[in-house]
């Protein structure tokens, strides 16, 4: 069996060395951060104006990552270029016949995009904090208040799961293009339409950004928002779900196709 | 060596290899011959556990694919497209494959340096031609020097220069005992290279047999002869009881003889000759007419006869 | 042959209208030449084979000969007209240059189609070349899921839509199978058969040296030849004969070589223990065998290969050479004959293609493991000419 640290330094030298890592990774960074500061900046400046209810459930944490709505795509397309490449190029042929274990293959492949893909998702979310809390002003909370740091924390893993949801994904459709056409309009559009309809809303609550999202909020239905069936943590463990449920879907696939 | 056991694949129900059974020997370059969707690609996939066979195996020096340590040191393979990363670059490639199977980082530029692509390592291979991106493939089956090479149409691209050498570095591969399974759709290139063959179609094995007699098994094969003494010489050769066809010129062409008979012949006759040679059909011609009757036995029966000798 | 046949190459006087002229061509791309003043003339009726290394140069003619790149100097016409301006361009000049070059999305025969309706080819024509081709039960199929062979065959199906005089292709033999090999050399015979003007590049020579008659070969975007296949091999390289004596007498095969040797034959052993004698005729081979008294099992006049003339004009424009010595550290030397020669004689380099000596030169001299065979220095070992003249004796 081919041994499981030179298949992670194998994988590990796959990523670093295309430019689509680099990329993603920095504009995931970039956005989040950029925009968060950017809405933050002129949250500050229209607070007065902001229906009584989001000021009385208003969530200086929430405001400074709202930037994740863009950036998270960034991960996502991420996610899917690790995986989906090995496909559109044809390597996954020469990745196969160099680590026959499929498992150990794609797993490894996953745990280094993952940790990159965390260890980017939690810079992300500490610079958009401390960014976005300075420029917040007056309505500014600190990283010491309870849940604050939960909640950024959360917000670097909830970068990472989206990323390693995306790899699942793309493993089971075998195809970048496939994948990006549904993965990004489903985070950018349907899941934020739905999430606004009465109705769809109850299901859209366990739609895996909506659950994983939550636990970035410090007060409970931030910013005039229902607060859903779960907790922050629950909310966390429904996206595990979610993220379990795609790698095995991935791996059912990858173990069961032909290459 | 390569075995393959009762090896079958069927995509729905159309069967793609049908009971393959046939090894691959070390020392000599194998040749993989059949018409477009004969199943010889498929055939390579399940030897490399790409693909999963349908029932029968595929065994690497006895092994399944999926239980070698580090197989690219066991067996390299070209496959037919690509399947490296464009973005990547030549040598950054051939690293990610080599730290997966724990080879040494300096056999990358080794190898690159043997295929001749030293001068564009650094460079990205979505640039290349398909010659140079056949050669960076040519490396990342040699990266872990492995004693058994698979190559799927090797010359696909290559200009005279890289046909040539492709040519003689599977022989000299052979020469060194190792095994070397190759596939290509150029007959003529075949001939050079292969010393035994392996032809299927439509799944089936149809032939397992050195490229000599392949080749004198399905075509006519004569000794050709000429002379200043044409009459004496076929008087001769009447008189011993050979078939002499008259080409002109003195010419004569001898069905069923080696020039060694016709030689020893001439010479206690004192008959000079100026010409004693060895006429075969080409490889071409000998591989069409066996898979022409393939194809052609297919429905009727699966035992097709031997093919009696016509006209070259 | 569905294709109808021209006009008759007789009825116009040296078909003039379908030749294909380069005068010197001359395309630069920045500091780079990618050709260089290159002239010559591709005429109808015969097969005309087109060769050159990777990066000679042979695209960016073919290119410019279609009007797809301008030449920075030079012209070229086909039938007098540069591309651009020739009247009914499609029906006249038909061409394959990359078979990738058709939309994924649409079936073969609405691609076909939609070439034809451009160039005002009624819509049964497309019916009949993708019989031609062998397409048509997969005429109505998107192309996207084409093999690299069936691509080639509707590439070659768009070329002929016009049913042209004229007709270019790029590699033509590309991904096809061996059925599909034969019947595009075949095809292209029968067109220049009808008269038809046909160019074709290819680095397969073997294939070259069955379909093409007249070659144009160049090198760093300069002519190196333009000659007959028969001409460019005779002055390319040299014949050789292969003579085998009986192998269960080793001292015939001895005094035949010496006998070859003092004649001024150049002898090399093959692997197989035959020899191979370059400098002299058959019949005089033969003689000298007969005068030195030894059945021959074997004389068989061998001629060179394309590939050898090719390799031996086109040595010194290569752009990406994998030297020997590249390969050198990494691997053994492959072993030499099977059967070692009684006699020090050079080997016939298994591993190479055989280039002729240019005259005066021995290229064995400076060879790996070989000594030089000229007869004068032929450093026989002591044994041979005492086993010689005890055989002579008993004679």
């Amino acid at each position: 069996m081919a041994s499981v640290p030179a298949v992670l330094r194998s994988e590990w030298t796959k990523i670093r060395t295309v430019s689509s890592t680099v990329w993603t990774l920095t504009s995931a960074l970039v956005v989040t951060v950029a925009l968060g500061a950017a809405l933050s900046a002129l949250v500050r400046a229209t607070f007065e104006d902001m229906p009584p209810i989001e000021q009385a459930t208003f969530d200086p944490t929430v405001v400074s990552f709202s930037g994740m709505l863009l950036g998270q795509l960034a991960m996502v397309v991420f996610g899917v270029l690790v995986v989906g490449t090995e496909y559109s190029t044809g390597m996954i042929r020469t990745s196969l016949a160099a680590v026959p274990r499929r498992g150990t293959f794609l797993f490894s492949k996953i745990f280094v995009a993952g940790v990159l893909a965390l260890v980017v998702g939690l810079a992300t979310s500490f610079l958009s904090f401390f960014l976005g809390q300075a420029l917040l002003g007056e309505h500014r909370t600190s990283i010491g208040e309870d849940n604050v740091l939960r909640a950024v924390i959360g917000g670097g893993l909830y970068m990472g799961l989206m990323a390693v949801f995306s790899m699942g994904v793309a493993a089971m459709l075998r195809s970048t293009v496939l994948s990006l056409g549904i993965l990004v309009p489903f985070f950018f559009l349907i899941s934020q339409i739905l999430s606004a309809v009465p109705k769809a809303k109850e299901v859209a609550e366990f739609f895996p950004d909506q659950a994983g999202s939550t636990i970035m909020q410090v007060v409970p239905g931030a910013m005039g928002s229902d607060p859903p069936p779960y907790g922050p943590w629950g909310g966390m463990g429904i996206m595990l779900l979610w993220v379990t449920a795609a790698l095995l879907g991935g791996y059912t696939v990858l173990k069961k196709r032909d290459a | 060596m390569i075995e393959l056991e009762g090896l079958t694949k069927r995509f729905g129900t159309k069967t793609a290899v049908d009971h393959l059974s046939f090894q691959v020997r070390p020392g000599q370059v194998t040749g993989f011959l059949g018409p477009n969707g004969a199943g010889k690609s498929t055939t390579m996939r399940m030897v490399l556990g790409l693909d999963h066979p349908t029932s029968g195996t595929a065994r690497i020096d006895g092994k399944h694919y999926g239980e070698l340590d580090e197989p690219l040191t066991y067996i390299g393979a070209l496959l037919e497209a690509g399947g490296l990363h464009g973005g990547r670059s030549a040598y950054n490639n051939l690293l990610c494959l080599a730290q997966s199977n724990r080879i040494p980082e300096r056999r990358v530029a080794e190898v690159l340096d043997l295929v001749g692509l030293s001068a564009v390592a650094r460079k990205k291979p979505k640039g290349f031609s398909m010659g140079m991106g056949q050669r960076l493939g040519i490396a990342a089956a040699l990266l872990g020097d492995p004693q058994i090479l698979m190559f799927d149409e090797p010359v696909n691209g290559l200009d005279p220069e890289g046909i040539h050498w492709i040519r003689n570095l599977m022989k000299a591969l052979a020469a060194e005992g190792r095994t070397i399974f190759v596939s290509s759709h150029l007959m003529s290139e075949m001939a050079l290279t292969a010393d035994h063959l392996i032809v299927i179609g439509r799944g089936k094995l149809l032939a397992d047999t050195s490229m000599a007699d392949f080749i004198h098994q399905n075509s006519r094969s004569y000794v050709r002869v000429r002379s200043p003494q044409p009459e004496q010489l076929r008087d001769a050769l009447h008189s011993s009881g050979m078939t002499v066809a008259e080409e002109g010129n003195g010419t004569l062409e001898i069905d069923g003889a080696t020039t060694e008979e016709v030689g020893e012949l001439a010479g206690r006759h004192g008959i000079v000759l100026h010409e004693l040679s060895a006429q075969r059909a080409s490889l071409e011609e000998a591989f069409m007419r066996m898979t022409a009757a393939a194809v052609e036995y297919h429905a009727h029966d699966a035992n097709a006869p031997q093919w009696a000798p016509k006209g070259v | 042959m569905v294709i109808a046949p021209g006009p008759d190459a007789n009825d116009l006087s040296m078909g003039l209208e379908r030749m294909i002229e380069a005068v010197g061509l001359t395309k630069r791309y920045g500091a780079k030449t990618a050709v260089y003043n290159l002239s010559f003339q591709v005429r109808p009726g015969t097969v005309t084979g087109f060769l050159g290394p990777n990066g000679s140069g042979k695209s960016t003619t073919m290119r410019m000969i279609l009007g797809l790149d301008r030449p920075t100097s030079g012209h070229v016409t086909i039938g007098g007209h540069p591309f651009r301006r020739l009247p009914n361009a499609p029906r006249q000049v038909g061409a394959l240059l990359d078979a990738k070059a058709v939309h994924g999305g649409r079936s073969a025969r609405n691609h076909l189609l939609s070439l034809a309706q451009l160039a005002g080819i009624p819509a049964r024509r497309v019916d009949e070349v993708l019989g031609v081709v062998g397409l048509q039960d997969v005429a109505r199929k998107r192309s996207s899921g084409f093999s690299l062979g069936m691509g080639q065959r509707l590439g070659i199906a768009a070329a002929l839509l016009g049913d042209p005089q004229v007709l270019l292709f790029d590699e033509p033999v590309n991904g096809l199978d061996p059925e599909g090999i034969l019947w595009v050399r075949n095809l292209m015979k029968a067109l220049a058969a009808e008269g038809r003007t046909v160019f074709v590049s290819s680095h397969l020579m073997s294939e070259m040296a069955l379909t093409a008659e007249h070659l144009i070969v160049i090198g760093r975007g300069q002519l190196l030849a333009d000659m007959s296949v028969k001409d460019f091999i005779s002055a390319n390289s040299a014949d050789f004969a292969r003579v085998r004596a009986p192998q269960t007498e080793p001292q015939q095969r001895e005094k035949l070589m010496v006998a070859l040797a003092e004649a001024g034959g150049q002898v090399m052993s093959e692997p197989d223990g035959a020899l191979r004698v370059t400098g002299l005729p058959l019949p005089r081979i033969s003689d000298l065998a007969h005068d030195a008294g030894v059945r021959l099992w074997e004389l068989s006049p061998h001629q060179a290969s394309l590939e050898e003339a090719y390799m031996r004009l086109t040595q010194g424009a290569v752009d990406y050479r994998s030297t020997d010595d590249q390969r050198a550290g990494l691997m053994q030397q492959p072993p030499m004959g099977y059967a070692p020669p009684p006699v020090v004689i050079p080997e016939v380099p298994q591993q190479g293609w055989y280039a002729p000596p240019p005259p005066g030169h021995n290229p064995y001299a400076a060879g790996p493991g070989t000594q030089p065979a000229g007869p004068p220095a032929a450093p026989a070992p002591a044994p041979a000419p005492a086993d010689l003249s005890k055989s002579e004796d008993a004679r």
